[in-house]
């Protein structure tokens, strides 16, 4: 079976786009709600799942032939919780501030909906190097919708990208100009109305593969 | 002239606009089908939001001249009773000019699109926005949050007759959480230069509202007649209470309101405020509560509205009555929100379809029960 074949392909690039978890399959909107107020904790969460959920993946699938069928779910948790806690301490170890930010929401990746669906639903039947392409694919789709909520809201509700000031100060209402930071924006209720607009779109633009 | 804006016309693309114009000014052509059973009355709904409007003209016309009179009283200037209405006026007619602009514009574009006729609901919406909003509000602001009013709480749940929320109210209540310095603190209730109230200058000149003062743990200024009578700093068409009593007799008298509401929101106010104070809380007098503030407009304009209230008779009291009470323990509890009345009905509107619920269940059942005697 060659390593970059047309089924593989497919396994990647479905969850990115017609399969995406969060737009299509509506999973891990909880996390997606509440990191994703400004752009930088959204894009380390992003690939924090994306590494978490491919790796996971990849052990599940080895295990998969020697795991019990009725204790199932405790093997993947402790494999998802080993990773969890590596990636959690590689984050506090090398960006504090954001671990910091992200508080308990890396913990919580051990109970992030797409993680388990994709170990149920993939790992358990397929061998590793499609679970990886699986688990890489599905991040990146989880990622994806990350950094485009993380971006308008921190845009619309800090004026800044990545901590850089983009709207001039000038432009400020206490600086004299007629701009205000809308503080909608910095809500998780806002974030559940930019997803519902994302899916929104999404589905109009796919009209038709559906 | 017709023929143009119809499908294959030349002007088809205004279509919507066109047919909104015609029937807004004409009484339309088309009556209900003969068959089936159907209530025939003499008024559609294009001329009940006719007396909705009517019935907001006190209230309007009272904002408009206490912006005026606000403006020159906390300046310290003389002025006529003309001059105060003239400059209310001035800030009045471009906050509806936009709030009509904007939410009218979606509302025909969306229609368009879906090759719906543009219903008339925003006729009133578009009325109320300016009315519930501080006189310093910016105008931009007003604009973004009357797009996202109509896209979010109306068009996304099918248009007018199926929104869940108050369209108007949702407009305040972005507002509030999105701009909070454009809606609260004592900054903004009155106009101290034109300018203030197209840029929204934060420096505006301080006064805070009675229930701002009471939130804040100052003595209150105004006494009950101020209150009654509206010459208070509040939002432009909220003040008087007096203006939005008219206002609901015209609108009980022409059966569009229910009174069931505003006498159930009424009444469950004032038993809680009454029964506050008990509890350890500071407060008013019990019925000043009901005087100040958004209270009696909340009541007469905004939970009546008879898309998001209960249709059951039983519904539309407890309706009002926990709306009445809501409003009073967000006021006198919640040190954050000095004002409760927006909260209440918007979570109110939320609990609307379960009140019809029970009450439709409670009659099949008793209904059930009478049968299988």
């Amino acid at each position: 079976m060659a390593l970059f074949s047309k089924e593989n392909g497919e396994v990647f690039k479905g969850p990115l786009n017609l399969n995406n978890p969060v737009a299509v399959q509506v999973l891990g909107i909880c996390s997606a709600l509440a990191v994703t107020s400004q752009l930088k904790p959204a894009i380390v969460m992003g690939l924090s799942v994306t590494v978490i959920t491919a790796f996971a993946n990849v052990i599940i699938s080895l295990l998969r032939k020697t795991i019990p069928n009725r204790i199932r779910i405790i093997v993947q948790l402790v494999v998802v919780a080993a990773l969890v806690t590596i990636v959690s301490n590689i984050l506090k170890a090398f960006v504090y501030d954001v671990s910091v930010q992200l508080s308990v929401y890396v913990g919580l990746i051990i109970t992030n909906c797409i993680l388990m669906g994709r170990l149920e639903a993939f790992a358990m039947q397929n061998g590793p190097w499609e679970s990886f392409l699986d688990g890489i694919g599905n991040g990146l789709g989880y990622a994806f919708v990350l950094v485009v909520v993380g971006f308008v809201r921190e845009i619309l509700g800090f004026g800044t990208i990545l901590g850089f000031q983009i709207i001039p100060d000038g432009a400020f209402m206490e600086n004299g100009g007629l701009y205000l930071n809308n503080g909608m924006m910095t809500m998780p209720a806002m974030a559940l109305i930019l997803v519902a607009c994302f899916i929104w779109v999404h589905r109009a633009v796919n009209k038709e593969q559906k | 002239m017709k023929p143009t804006f119809t499908e294959g016309g030349k002007l088809s693309a205004f279509g919507s606009l066109f047919d909104a114009a015609e029937t807004f000014f004409y009484v339309p052509n088309e009556t209900a089908k003969p068959r089936g059973a159907q209530i025939h009355d003499a008024i559609d709904s294009k001329r009940s939001i006719f007396f909705v409007i009517i019935a907001m003209i006190p209230a309007i016309l009272f904002g408009m001249w206490n912006i005026g009179y606000q403006h020159y009283t906390i300046l310290g200037e003389e002025s006529t009773l003309i001059c105060n209405f003239l400059y209310g006026l001035g800030i009045f007619l471009p906050k509806m000019i936009v709030s009509y602009a904007v939410g009218l514009g979606i509302e025909i574009a969306v229609a368009q699109w879906k090759k719906e006729e543009v219903h008339e609901g925003f006729f009133v919406t578009g009325m109320l926005i300016p009315m519930i909003v501080p006189v310093n509000c910016p105008l931009w602001i007003l604009a973004v949050a009357t797009a996202f009013a109509v896209i979010f709480a109306k068009e996304v749940f099918g248009g007018t007759g199926m929104n869940i929320f108050n369209p108007a109210l949702v407009t305040r209540a972005f507002l509030f959480f999105a701009y909070p310095a454009m809606m609260s603190g004592d900054k903004v209730w009155v106009n101290g230069s034109y300018m203030d109230s197209i840029n929204g200058t934060i420096d505006g000149v301080s006064a805070a509202t009675p229930l701002g003062q009471l939130a804040a743990g100052e003595p209150v200024t105004y006494d009950a007649m101020d209150t009654i009578i509206g010459t208070i700093p509040g939002s432009i068409g909220e003040t008087s209470f007096i203006a939005i009593m008219i206002g609901a007799v015209i609108l009980v008298w022409a059966g569009i309101a229910s009174w069931k509401i505003i006498l159930g929101t009424f009444v469950g106010g004032a038993a809680m405020a009454y029964l506050l104070p008990y509890a350890g809380a500071e407060n008013f007098e019990w019925w000043e509560q009901l005087t100040v503030g958004g209270f009696a407009f909340g009541a007469v304009f905004m939970a009546t509205d008879p898309v998001t209230s209960p249709r059951t008779e039983g519904g539309k009291w407890i309706f009002g009555l926990l709306i009445g009470a809501m409003a009073i323990i967000i006021r006198v509890l919640n040190p954050g929100f000095p004002e409760g009345m927006m909260l209440a009905i918007l979570l109110m509107n939320v609990f609307a379809p379960l009140f019809d619920y029970f009450f439709v269940q409670a009659n099949i059942n008793k209904r059930a029960k009478r049968a299988a005697k």
